[in-house]
């Protein structure tokens, strides 16, 4: 059975009780994606006028560091939101992203939600509280990856 | 005439040369015969030949980081309380050789230790001390392992108890339940009396073995009286304890308090030279080192006594637990009178007082469990 | 097979529990660069190997010392003992220049297990970190030679980067399962690794199990132990259904050298495995 984009939207925790006008104007905004595996889907510096949720897959969250490549910070996967740097100017990726595995995403128009909060601080409250816990929380994940727990201490 | 073997239950009265026959008697049963005596400027345990070795007409003045031996204005034989030593020192010693390996190639072999423990007989234990045993008996033989050191120490003990009739200038066994008037677990008791031209002690028997002993010594039974005048120097005693700690709630109140500032201010004084572990009777900390000769073909393993205080106690790979001084004297004081109610079911502290005065700087554990009690009871007057 | 963990530790004889037993070393295999596992067999062969899941021995090694290492093989095998450690310390440095046929000294098993005897028909997730792996493999062994007995069984484990994970080979073994969910992450990648990258306990939040019919088991750093969890709080499995492995300094492993004391309790005689709701006052706490 082919869920709707609303359905899937008003399922997800991270949407969930959001009042039904903004998740409708929302889901206006959304549009199914799919990509195949080591797909680049955006690099550093392109312009950040999107957001992802994953539904399936894997996406590395890179940086190109010299000497080393590109190397993966983090990955996001299955459940999770790709993508904040669409909140604040410049409006450009701070990192890139690039697929590990066949992904589908539900892919979210920025450019269009930003002059929507613009206007609706209601809605502009509830999508930058809700991303705010999402940087919160990969914050707390990347400060335990720096402490190298696992690491040789000495 | 052979003395009459005593009744279990009587007391019997003793003068200045019984005592000295005790000690004989007891050498003769190849006891090694283990009490209060004057070294190094201080009333220290050590081994008895006669009761000359006993620190007669000597006392001692005790306070926060301070200990001085003064002459007694008469010829009082237990006229002191506690030294630095305690009974710990003959049965839980500090160094004990444990095993002993031998190696041939990659291959190796244990070998038992030689395991001759010598047959003790302590003359001069205290009421706080005879707790404090009880309490290591607890640690050591009570626990799901029970260390055969230890037990083959313990098994053959005689004890003479002895009751104080003068309270230290930092005891408070008074609060703690622990004294000054012994309890059970001794063979023999003495109670000292020195009145006017009057020298006597009232012996009372704990035990067979107590009776058997006093068995081979002239007694008389002791008078009412003399009875009398015995407890009244003991009750006398416990008016005068120069410290008190209010033990009721107090392993609760410590555990809601494990991040009071209080802590802090310990650590601007602490040391941390652990002299408060190595005198206290109850501390059982231990380290084992595995030790080699030279050849690498032949290793001991050796228990050795060890203190929270030590920088590498709670190291786990990369650094220790506790590190900071503040933490360290945390877990000394709160194992001291909280964990160990949890562990062990009683305090940890029996109230000698000597971590008060072998501290170089007089930190007073029953003021810093006051300091607590009334950081939180002003918080409630406020309220 | 069979209910080798309903039984009891089986009776041993000691007459001083601080003189290890002879065991010779079968096999040391290099795990990482810095991490190897021990095979060991009883030097008395009519020694028959029992303890249970999360129990540890401590390891004498001729003249340098002791360390306290989990048990890290299958409790249903008798002949012999499995020890993974890493190199740390003098001991375990000297451990591993140990060869096959040495002898080494066990005293043991000490502490406490990982729950398996009342938990039927549980849902039941494993997170390990680094080395926490070892002491859990004993009780993935279990959950699979009695499947049947459980519901969800999901392995959640974080290694430092991909040349650290451990026991690689069994991994890709039980993520063939039909019937077990593995997720493996690391901090670092490395060119070539295309599976998940960051720590593990974000995977908590979306691993496939029911949280309020749940056992979890923790075993890493104390701090990754401290984040997954509030994970698995935050998802709903209650702290007494939590269980986590505490590690602390030992010495005599027999709880009288005081060493290993964490607020009122002995990690030798109280843990190693303790419910979290049990500790739940200290855990956490700086420097207990």
């Amino acid at each position: 059975m082919i869920q709707s984009l609303e359905s899937i939207i008003k399922k997800h925790p991270f949407f969930s009780d959001m009042p039904e006008k903004h998740l409708d104007f929302i889901a206006g905004c959304a549009k199914n994606v799919a990509f195949p595996e080591l797909y680049t889907i955006f690099q550093e510096g392109d312009p950040a006028n999107e957001f992802y949720f994953i539904r399936e897959g894997l996406v590395s969250v890179e940086l190109v560091v010299p000497t080393r490549g590109p190397t993966t910070i983090q990955t996001v996967s299955e459940g999770e939101i790709l993508g904040w740097s669409w909140v604040s100017p410049p409006y450009r990726w701070h990192f890139g992203a690039r697929t590990l595995q066949r992904t589908r995403a539900l892919v979210f128009d920025a450019k269009c939600l930003r002059m929507k909060c613009d206007e609706d601080h209601d809605l502009g409250y509830e999508l930058l509280s809700r991303f705010m816990s999402v940087v919160s929380a990969r914050l707390d994940a990347t400060r335990l990856q720096l402490l190298d727990i696992y690491g040789r201490h000495n | 005439m052979t003395p009459k073997a005593p009744a279990r239950d009587g007391h019997l009265l003793l003068d200045l040369s019984q005592i000295d026959l005790l000690i004989h008697v007891l050498l003769r049963r190849d006891y090694e015969v283990i009490g209060p005596t004057v070294r190094d400027g201080a009333i220290v345990y050590d081994r008895l030949s006669s009761v000359d070795d006993l620190p007669k007409g000597t006392t001692e003045e005790q306070e926060g980081g301070r200990y001085r031996l003064k002459p007694r204005n008469d010829s009082a034989l237990f006229g002191y309380t506690v030294g630095p030593h305690s009974w710990k020192k003959f049965l839980f010693p500090a160094i004990t050789q444990l095993w002993k390996a031998q190696r041939t190639d990659g291959q190796f072999q244990i070998l038992p230790a030689d395991a001759k423990s010598p047959q003790f007989a302590f003359l001069g234990v205290r009421a706080c001390e005879l707790h404090a045993i009880a309490i290591q008996d607890r640690v050591f033989l009570e626990g799901p392992y029970v260390d055969p050191n230890y037990e083959s120490r313990r098994k053959g003990i005689f004890l003479v108890a002895v009751n104080c009739t003068k309270a230290g200038g930092t005891c408070f066994c008074d609060s703690m339940g622990t004294g000054p008037k012994v309890g059970s677990g001794y063979d023999i008791s003495l109670t000292e009396v020195l009145q006017e031209n009057q020298h006597f002690f009232v012996a009372h028997c704990g035990t067979k073995k107590g009776a058997e002993i006093l068995a081979e010594i002239p007694t008389k039974p002791a008078g009412k009286a003399e009875v009398a005048l015995a407890d009244a120097a003991v009750e006398e005693c416990a008016c005068h304890m120069g410290r008190s700690l209010q033990t009721n709630g107090l392993k609760e109140l410590l555990y809601r308090n494990t991040e009071n500032t209080r802590w802090d201010s310990v650590v601007a004084r602490c040391l941390s030279c652990a002299n408060c572990t190595t005198v206290c009777p109850t501390c059982f900390c231990s380290t084992i080192e595995d030790l080699t000769d030279l050849t690498g073909q032949e290793a001991v393993r050796v228990r050795k006594w060890d203190s929270c205080f030590v920088t590498d106690f709670s190291y786990i790979h990369g650094g220790s637990v506790r590190a900071t001084i503040r933490s360290k004297f945390r877990q000394w004081m709160m194992h001291k009178l909280a964990y160990w109610v949890d562990q062990f079911g009683t305090s940890g502290c029996v109230g000698c007082g000597r971590c008060i005065t072998w501290c170089p700087v007089g930190i007073d554990i029953t003021e810093e469990a006051r300091a607590f009690r009334d950081a939180e009871s002003s918080v409630n007057a406020s309220v | 097979m069979g209910a080798i963990i309903e039984t009891d530790i089986a009776e041993r004889v000691v007459t001083d529990p601080m003189v290890p037993e002879l065991f010779r070393i079968e096999r040391l295999k290099r795990e990482t660069e810095d991490t190897f596992t021990l095979e060991l067999v009883p030097v008395e062969e009519s020694t028959k190997i029992s303890f249970l899941p999360g129990q540890f021995n401590m390891l004498y090694v001729f003249g340098v010392g002791e360390v306290a290492i989990s048990i890290s093989s299958d409790p249903s095998r008798t002949s012999r003992l499995e020890h993974t450690t890493r190199r740390v310390g003098v001991v375990t440095k000297a451990m591993g220049l140990l060869k096959t046929g040495d002898t080494i000294g066990v005293r043991g098993p000490f502490g406490t297990h990982w729950p398996v005897g009342e938990e039927d028909g549980r849902d039941f997730v494993v997170v390990a970190g680094g080395i926490g792996l070892a002491p859990l493999r004993p009780v993935l062994y279990h959950l699979m030679a009695q499947r049947e007995r459980y519901r969800n069984i999901v392995l959640l484990y974080g290694a430092r980067s991909p040349e650290e994970i451990l026991y690689k080979r069994e991994l890709e073994r039980w993520r063939g399962k039909f019937d077990l969910e593995v997720q493996v992450t690391v901090d670092r990648g490395a060119s070539g690794w295309r599976g998940n990258v960051g720590v593990v306990t974000p995977l908590v939040a979306r691993a496939p199990f029911n949280p309020s019919n749940t056992v979890a088991l923790v075993c890493g750093p104390e701090i990754m132990m401290r984040f997954a969890a509030m994970e698995l709080q935050k998802r709903g499995v209650l702290p007494e259904r939590t269980y986590l492995s505490m590690e602390r300094n030992m010495k005599c492993a027999l709880g009288y050298c005081g060493h290993c004391q964490y607020g009122p309790t002995f990690v030798c005689r109280d843990g190693p495995v303790f419910r979290l709701d049990r500790i739940a006052s200290i855990f956490g706490k700086g420097e207990i």
